[in-house]
């Protein structure tokens, strides 16, 4: 290969697309599951910014940090699929649209 | 730390800066445990018995601290929490908050077909979480509180899932607030990218007098957390979640959720901008300005849209935090923390913080109103017109003192002298003149005037002579064994004296409580 050197900056790169990607999904996707997917996307995408700067930085604290998240994201996702099963459950195949009897 | 150090050093733990959490968290864990192992169902008494006193050790234990210690900040696990006035005030409010919280729920819980042992665990947890962002020092420790704080929230709202409404809200709850928990942690990472630490006073003697140029990574970092935070207090224009979930969640939930969660954010708000990157105030005073004139503006002017009572106040707490970011904004030009703080900034920071102790027990109270008025309507389904307008006409008639009650409350709301309302928003205004923000006070006025509409029509309906009454002394189902006082459920009657009582109180005299909150704000600056 030519003189292609990955630094840290592709990782970051790397790391917001994914953030903005999930985001995008989630304004966009209507699917319950799917928007779950999403979330699950942009949390990545910060694990791998959080893992670049720790590597950049030499630092160890960047890695713990990654752990915390994902405990809390396999949290927020235990929580998450509750909640979209009770909501499928009551009216199969609803989509975030259905959920619109609240407004005002 | 350039090298990788092999031997590991468990950090010092400091158990008595944890009491107040240790006594949350276990007292949630072991109520789940005993629930779980006892053979049949507990009464639903040892659950709300077991949250009030929880609620109220904690706040014991935090009281206490604060009188036995001089409220400097003590450091603990390796500087990733502390203890402070700040927090120690705060994990008062949030004791408080269980306890009129768990106080309402319980007349409630069986209307909602809410599990008592689950529900006092998730309170309890939540305000674990609350207390730990009060007191977080980290941005990850931050972190880690707000979505044990948020987690639990989905769950307390969803336990009510048997309504399409509750899960609803529930599911619009989960989707912002994970999303906003996405933008915060990115905004973490960008931070500890730019600065090498995630150590909120670590952040702050880094950039403590460096002169650098311009950070785009540190100014991205700090938008992305101002975008987080400004979701889980609903600032606008972050808030579209807001009315929907309160008005969908059961009540007592709601005013928790509209009281302390609001609170939490606001107190991890006030940490993370005052304590971390205070050195780039000139970046960040105008987006809290710019987010302070939305908010109260577009706060006030949905709320005299509305007609639906429980939607009204959803919306006038969003107005509410519009105060709150007033006072957080209110910077005055200076060279650094020392000479801010000379110059009154903690004065404005303080009058925030007495806003929002104010204002969350006006939001329990009142909440906990609707939560007794909506078992009286006892619509069949309890869907979206459940607290109509028309539905509170008459309720003078029908119950002189629950009216009177939410009167005082509402107007309390209004900013009617001679109640803590009153106090508040004069304390924040009085901040943003100091702070030569005219514009912003003037708005600020103009919308406590406008907002003071909408809390008047539902007192003119309440008083109105007649009313959709449906004859209500027709026994609105009075449960066995639930204690009632005047055909209303005991313990909602305690919590809203509480609330009315700390309304006028404070408002009366409110020089304590500045005081208090100008020690606690001083506590986390100097």
């Amino acid at each position: 290969m030519s003189g292609l050197e990955v630094t840290t900056g592709w990782y970051l790169t790397l790391g917001a697309m994914l953030f903005l990607i999930g985001g995008t999904g989630l304004l966009v996707r209507r699917n319950p599951l799917i928007m779950l997917m999403c979330v699950e996307l942009m949390l990545n995408g910060v694990n791998l910014s959080f893992i670049a700067f720790a590597d950049r930085f030499g630092d160890v604290h960047g890695h713990t940090v990654v752990l915390f998240v994902l405990v809390v994201a396999a949290a927020e996702v235990v929580v998450g699929l509750g909640l979209v099963v009770a909501v499928l459950r009551a009216s199969p195949r609803a989509t975030a649209d259905d959920l619109s009897a609240l407004k005002g | 730390m350039g090298q990788v150090e092999i031997a590991f050093e468990a950090p010092a733990v400091d158990w008595w800066v944890l009491t107040p959490q240790i006594i949350l968290v276990g007292a949630a864990l072991g109520l789940l445990l005993v629930a779980s192992l006892a053979p049949r169902a507990l009464p639903d008494w040892v659950s709300t018995i077991t949250s009030i006193a929880t609620g109220a050790a904690a706040a014991i234990v935090a009281a206490v601290q604060w009188a036995a210690w001089d409220l400097a900040p003590r450091p603990t696990l390796n500087g990733a929490f502390v203890s402070d006035g700040f927090s120690l005030l705060l994990t008062v409010l949030v004791g408080a908050g269980v306890v009129m919280t768990a106080l309402v729920a319980h007349s409630a819980l069986d209307r909602y077909d809410m599990a008592p042992p689950e529900f006092a665990a998730l309170l309890l947890a939540s305000a674990a979480g609350a207390v730990v962002m009060a007191g977080a020092n980290d941005l990850i420790v931050l972190f880690l509180g707000l979505e044990s704080l948020s987690i639990a929230l989905y769950v307390l709202i969803a336990l009510a899932g048997r309504r399409a409404s509750a899960r609803e809200s529930a599911m619009k709850y989960f989707v912002l607030g994970a999303f906003s928990s996405a933008f915060f942690l990115y905004g973490i990472a960008l931070v500890y990218g730019s600065t090498g630490s995630t150590n909120l006073s670590g952040i702050g003697g880094f950039l403590f007098g460096s002169i650098r140029e311009t950070d785009y990574l540190l100014l991205a970092g700090i938008a992305l957390l101002l975008v987080g935070l400004g979701f889980k207090v609903a600032a606008v224009p972050f808030h579209f979640w807001a009315p929907d979930v309160y008005e969908g969640a059961p009540s007592p939930v709601t005013g928790y959720l509209a009281s302390i969660a609001k609170a939490a954010g606001f107190a991890a708000l006030a940490r993370v901008l005052y304590v971390a990157v205070f050195e780039q105030s000139t970046a960040w005073t105008p987006i809290l300005v710019a987010l302070a004139f939305a908010t109260l503006a577009v706060g006030a002017v949905m709320a005299i849209c509305q007609n639906d009572v429980k939607r009204m106040l959803a919306y006038s707490s969003i107005s509410h935090a519009g105060f709150v970011l007033v006072g957080l904004s209110a910077v005055p030009a200076a060279s650094g923390v020392l000479q801010w703080a000379e110059e009154g900034g903690g004065d404005a920071v303080s009058s925030s913080v007495f806003y929002l102790i104010t204002y969350s027990f006006m939001a329990l109270g009142s909440f906990a109103v609707l939560s007794v008025v909506g078992a009286e309507l006892r619509s069949p389904e309890a869907d979206a017109s459940a607290h109509a307008l028309s539905r509170y006409g008459g309720l003078a008639r029908r119950r002189p003192v629950l009216a009177l009650a939410f009167t005082v409350l509402l107007l309390a709301q209004a900013g009617v002298p001679l109640t803590a309302g009153f106090v508040a928003k004069f304390e924040v205004i009085r901040a943003a003149i100091d702070a030569s923000g005219y514009v912003l006070a003037a708005v600020a006025m103009i919308t406590a005037v406008v907002s003071a509409f909408a809390y008047l029509r539902v007192v003119l309906a309440m008083y109105a002579p007649e009313g959709s009454a449906d004859d209500d002394d027709s026994a609105p189902a009075a449960r066995a064994g639930r204690p009632r006082w005047g055909g209303l459920p005991l313990t909602s009657v305690f919590a809203i004296s509480l609330a009315v009582a700390v309304t006028v109180v404070v408002g009366v005299l409110p020089q304590t409580l500045l005081e208090w909150s100008r020690d606690a704000v001083l506590s986390i600056i100097l």
